[in-house]
């Protein structure tokens, strides 16, 4: 019984070194022409840097999966003891036994309808005006690129109280309207200048060449100059959602009332004056990234090309 | 198929006059070349036809209807860019169909003249794929369909073969002529190449620094050339030039180049004659330079005394770089000739066909 017990140890201990041995070429494979010393140092840093990134989201995960009696615990394993789904069952549909609605699909839709709306509409009105930055000289052009840049430069919380004195006179205060147009006027002009660049790019030829088979300067927007720029288009709807998604201060200023809250409002309402339900607030906050890593993942093929667009003509 | 008319035409770019009074009648069905050195002003003053620029001042005719304010599109014409400015998200069908459905031709129709043009251009294989999967001279093929297709008045080509391998613009240039036969229609073609513009043209138009040098064909343009811009650019290797004096000596006219001189003969001379004891501008074409060796018969030669310089055998001709005093040139001679780098030798100036220009003016003396 124990010979054949060694006999597979050693078998799969060879397999074992077997394993070693062919980890060891790939990677001298992978580093040829540098020193090992250097591709070593270089691989240690790039996992210290890895761990450094995604420790913070392994924490939230875990905390959010621990029973609501260990919270406290120093423990480190990822995976905690007695791992309870109770945390997201509470934030998805509430405790009836504590008396507690759940708000969460709200806010999700919250966040979602407006910051959709939002990109939308602000990826519609830089298209537009991009096309007229990039192909059109008139008076004010220069100016204007100028002061659009230079609002990308106030940082969000000076903004703040002008956006509130400004939403309230219009009587905005608490609606999602409210908050759509003051997201929409801080998207717009970044996307402005992303789209701009990229229309740079197109030769006008395309275009002269569309004239004269018998567009108008309409039909080559919409005929030639949009498909071409899908890559641009898809980078600046997914950059203003990222922006929007995630977005606390203006939320806070202009809605106060729980039906108006966005999710990261809602979730705040996890944090009570006395008591902190930290294990909710995690689960919440998991549940909250999967739609921009959906989307993350899904655009990252337009994400690639979109960032190096410029470099390769068409 | 129309004429077309420049008037007077101006463009000007702020203080830059980049078409300068151009007057021009193309007639119905003619293949007119606009011909002269970077930014002379040929594409803009094709883009002026095009409606792509606006011009300054005078008038622009398609037939007899002035375009000067009609969209680029209402102008029925078509044209090919020297990029080729293929619609990169379309398919080569959809390119070449894309001004037709826009028109709202039927689909039938569309199809019919697409595969009709395809056909043409031996493209018809390429019609499924994206201007990125084809080869520059294929796209060429696809720019020049998409203008086929729409069945233009005027067809306008912007220098469209400059960007291929000069085996494929040879290639080239000849299908363009065929096509120009098989489409019986106005072309119109910019070019910077005088090869392009002799090879091709019914008419060359010489354009400098926006203005019109010379309207010509080509023949008349190379054996007439009315001034020293248009005898210089047109012809390769380039005429040479030798300043000098013209005069009397015993009753003859000689042309004094100060190194050389060489007598006109009298047939020639009445001509010249109102010039005499006046700076002037000598110049001969590379090929009436003869070695002394092997003289045609039949003309009037002349025999100038030279060193050779560099030599360059083509097979079929050698160039031969020679040096008079302080004069440099070319001639190209008959294979045969023996001469040698280094050498002292004699070459023979064919006479009647010699061009004299005014020193002042540079216009050709007639």
């Amino acid at each position: 019984m124990s010979t054949t017990t060694d006999a597979a140890n050693k078998v799969s201990s060879a397999k074992q070194a077997n394993v070693v041995a062919h980890f060891i070429r790939w990677f001298f494979y992978r580093a040829r022409g540098d020193s090992p010393f250097k591709t070593i140092l270089i691989h240690a840093t790039l996992i210290v840097a890895c761990i450094i990134a995604v420790y913070p989201v392994l924490r939230v995960v875990t905390i959010s999966l621990r029973p609501n009696d260990t919270l406290l615990t120093t423990d480190l394993r990822i995976i905690p003891e007695n791992a309870t789904l109770d945390n997201y069952k509470e934030v998805l549909f509430g405790n009836p036994e504590r008396n507690r609605k759940s708000d969460f699909f709200l806010w999700l839709w919250n966040s979602l309808s407006i910051v959709s709306i939002t990109s939308v509409l602000s990826v519609i009105l830089a298209a537009i005006s991009a096309y007229a930055f990039s192909r059109f000289k008139f008076p004010g052009r220069s100016a204007g690129l100028i002061f659009l840049l230079t609002t990308q430069m106030i940082p969000a919380g000076m903004l703040l109280l002008p956006l509130f004195i400004m939403i309230a006179k219009l009587k905005m205060i608490n609606t999602p309207l409210g908050l759509l147009i003051a997201y929409a006027v801080t998207a717009v002009p970044l996307t402005i200048w992303t789209l701009k660049g990229y229309y740079d790019t197109i030769p006008v030829d395309l275009e002269e060449a569309a004239m004269i088979d018998g567009a108008n300067r309409f039909t080559v927007f919409t005929n030639i100059i949009l498909p071409l720029s899908t890559p641009a288009l898809a980078i600046a709807f997914l950059f203003s959602f990222m922006g929007g998604w995630s977005e606390y201060l203006v939320a806070r200023v202009i809605l106060q009332k729980n039906e108006a809250f966005t999710w990261p409002l809602g979730i705040f309402t996890y944090a009570q004056q006395f008591t902190v339900s930290w294990g909710q607030f995690s689960a919440a906050s998991v549940m909250i990234a999967i739609p921009v890593m959906i989307l993350f993942l899904y655009s990252s093929k337009w994400l690639i090309s979109g960032l190096t667009l410029g470099s390769v003509k068409g | 198929m129309a004429s077309v008319t420049y008037k007077n035409v101006y463009k000007r770019f702020g203080d830059v006059i980049a078409v300068n009074n151009l007057d021009i009648e193309v007639d119905d069905k003619e293949f007119l070349v606009l011909v002269g050195p970077s930014g002379c002003g040929k594409t803009t003053a094709l883009r002026c036809l095009a409606g792509l620029e606006e011009i300054s001042d005078g008038e622009i005719l398609i037939g007899d209807r002035v375009v000067n304010d009609v969209a680029p599109k209402d102008r029925d014409i078509a044209m090919v860019f020297q990029s080729y400015a293929l619609y990169p998200h379309l398919s080569v069908y959809d390119n070449m169909a894309f001004g037709l459905k826009l028109r709202k031709v039927p689909k039938e129709d569309i199809k019919r003249r697409v595969n009709e043009a395809a056909d043409i251009l031996g493209i018809r294989d390429l019609l499924d794929r994206k201007p990125r999967q084809l080869s520059g001279g294929q796209r060429q093929r696809v720019a020049v369909g998409r203008a086929i297709v729409r069945e233009p008045k005027v067809f306008l080509f912007d220098e469209p073969l400059s960007n291929l391998d000069a085996k494929l613009r040879v290639a080239m240039r000849a299908e363009i002529s065929k096509l120009h036969q098989r489409l019986q229609t106005t072309f119109i073609y910019v070019t910077h190449d005088q090869i392009e513009a002799m090879t091709m043209a019914t008419r060359i138009a010489v354009i400098n620094k926006g203005i019109l040098q010379q309207l010509d064909t080509p023949q008349n343009l190379y054996d007439r050339p009315n001034n020293i811009f248009v005898a210089g650019f047109i012809g390769s290797p380039a005429m040479n030039f030798f300043p000098g004096k013209l005069r009397k000596d015993g009753g003859k006219l000689v042309v004094d180049t100060g190194d050389f001189s060489v007598t006109i003969p009298d047939k020639h001379a009445k001509v010249y004659e109102s010039h005499a004891g006046k700076d002037i501008i000598f110049g001969i074409r590379p090929e009436n330079i003869h070695d002394a060796d092997f003289i045609p018969p039949n003309i009037e030669a002349e025999k100038v005394a030279v060193k050779v310089d560099v030599t360059e055998l083509m097979g079929n001709e050698i160039f031969l770089y020679l040096i008079s005093g302080k004069n440099t040139f070319v001639s190209r001679v008959d294979p045969r000739s023996k001469l040698r780098v280094g050498q002292q030798a004699q070459v023979a100036f064919d006479m009647d066909s010699v061009h004299i220009f005014d020193a002042e003016t540079e216009e050709a003396i007639r």
